[in-house]
């Protein structure tokens, strides 16, 4: 699920759920989210790009 | 008998140890105290006077008979309300029903083998899930040196039993810093061991891999005295923090300075000086990725409140403070996938920190950026921009609970503003005790070892 799709859902979840006022808390963690996926070759995950070996051996 | 009162922990166990203090005279001045002041600070929650008075004559009459356990024996400690004891509700601070249990928690067996005497449970930040004691059912904790501003949290009414004479010795938790942070607020020294190191079993949990229960006290000395009795429920004669020469320290410049208010910057400098002039080797270091701390610390902390809180969520949400409340409810909306994600850049940052202190006998760092802020106020402003309060809080603290490295705040002056401000120290996983004895090399340089200190900026 992308940052995005997440934030929409939330966002209508909180609303449904009657705590709008969640609404700033998501936007908040939306962007921590964010920078947490985007430090995904930073933070060495096993399967990123960067991980991997672009130049198969046999 | 003496007349003399004493200044800090390991002094009064002097005194007790050899006769000239009773331990129903020392329980007594700290009951005075709490009886003095606690309407208008709002440290304790529960008041266990008369267990305590009990429990101080059986201290007396044990060590009158030659049964002295060591230098806990017959001290006056205080509880974080998180944390059970026998008999007492454990509220957590929150108007949610508490719980009553029936055996003391693993940490509080372990403090009266030791020979504490446990005066009462300290108030806190609702469920230690905030860092100014002001969400609390019952009444903001207030700063003794000025009441209009938070001692810090969550463990905010520990650091002011200390500050008060309510106790000599107190129990806090520390998931993101609330040891260090009141600790820094109010002046006092604040140890969160190595995690896993001091238990938590019996302890209402904020976070369970963020969790480490650790002391407050006035000095590395007491800190240190308390730290073994929490974790071993013994101390041997002789143990102790014992300053061992001097110490090759390493300071993370990069992230940790970049929002800190002036003071503390000038007092840090300061503070680097006198330890180099006295023969400390001092180094600058680096923790890549240190500035996703916050972000990581997000995706572990938000869904294990969460996953706590969710059936008491669920019985009696009206009963929690509406600040606590909806960060528990922020926490259910973490995808697994961050989380784990999260988990993954906890080990990357773990062995950053470990790379840092290679070569080295500890990190050197400021403890908290700003001084004790106001009750009620939500930002402040620091290096020209208006920050949230509790990021700033939390902001040089959080890393080492993410890693579980121990990590002490000691206090190093006062601002203009005469508020205390403080110096942390980071050590290696499981060299708590190494870490007690260089922080007690750093605390002899800075304030000769009173746990107080003369000079400052103001």
């Amino acid at each position: 699920m992308t940052v995005d799709a997440w934030l929409t859902s939330a966002c209508a979840d909180a609303e449904r759920r009657g705590i709008p006022e969640l609404k700033p808390l998501l936007e908040s963690l939306a962007r921590a989210m964010q920078a947490l996926r985007d430090s995904d070759d930073a933070f060495g995950h096993p399967a990123a790009r960067s991980q991997n070996d672009p130049e198969p051996t046999a | 008998m003496t007349n003399e009162t004493p200044t800090d922990l390991c002094h009064a166990a002097a005194l007790v140890r050899a006769g000239e203090l009773s331990s129903v005279a020392l329980t007594t001045r700290c009951l005075d105290r709490i009886a003095a002041r606690n309407d208008a600070l709002r440290a304790f929650i529960t008041v266990m006077a008369d267990q305590a008075l009990a429990d101080a004559r059986r201290a007396d009459a044990e060590i009158g008979e030659g049964r002295y356990r060591g230098a806990l024996h017959g001290i006056p400690v205080s509880i974080k309300d998180l944390v059970d004891v026998a008999g007492t509700p454990t509220t957590s601070g929150s108007a949610v029903t508490p719980r009553y249990p029936l055996h003391d928690a693993t940490v509080v067996r372990n403090l009266r083998r030791a020979g504490a005497v446990i005066v009462g449970k300290t108030n806190l930040h609702e469920f230690a899930y905030g860092t100014t004691s002001d969400e609390t059912a019952f009444g903001a904790v207030r700063h003794p040196l000025d009441l209009s501003r938070s001692p810090g949290g969550s463990s905010g009414g520990a650091a002011v039993s200390i500050v008060e004479g309510m106790a000599l010795g107190a129990l806090g938790t520390d998931t993101g810093g609330s040891i260090r942070i009141p600790a820094a607020a109010c002046g006092i020294v604040g140890l969160k061991p190595t995690y896993g190191e001091v238990s938590c079993d019996q302890v209402v949990p904020l976070s369970a891999t963020l969790d480490h229960v650790g002391p407050l006290a006035r000095t590395v000395r007491d800190c240190a005295v308390l730290f073994l009795g929490m974790r071993d429920g013994e101390i041997a004669a002789g143990a102790g923090a014992q300053i061992r020469g001097t110490a090759w320290l390493g300071v993370p410049r990069r992230y940790f300075f970049d929002k800190l208010d002036d003071d503390l910057r000038e007092m840090f400098d300061r503070a680097q000086s006198t330890l180099e002039n006295a023969g400390h080797s001092i180094g600058t270091v680096d923790i890549p990725l240190a500035e996703r701390a916050p972000d990581v610390y997000l995706h572990i902390g938000l869904p294990e409140s969460a996953w706590y809180h969710a059936p008491m969520l669920a019985a009696e949400a009206d009963n929690y403070s509406p600040g606590v409340r909806r960060r528990i409810e922020l926490g259910g909306y973490v995808l697994a996938e961050d989380y784990l994600r999260a988990m993954h850049a906890r080990e990357v940052l773990r062995r950053a920190v470990d790379r840092a202190l290679e070569g080295l006998d500890a990190l050197l760092l400021p403890t908290l950026p700003i001084g004790a802020p106001r009750i009620g106020d939500s930002t402040v402003n620091i290096a020209g921009g208006e920050e949230p309060i509790r990021a700033m809080m939390l902001r040089l603290t959080q890393l080492f609970d993410i890693t579980g490295h121990p990590a002490i705040a000691i206090p190093c002056g006062a601002g203009h503003d005469g508020l205390p401000r403080s110096l942390q120290l980071v050590g290696h996983r499981g060299g708590t005790e190494r870490l007690l004895d260089v922080a007690a090399a750093v605390e002899a340089q800075i304030t000769g070892g009173s746990g107080s200190v003369g000079g400052g900026v103001g």
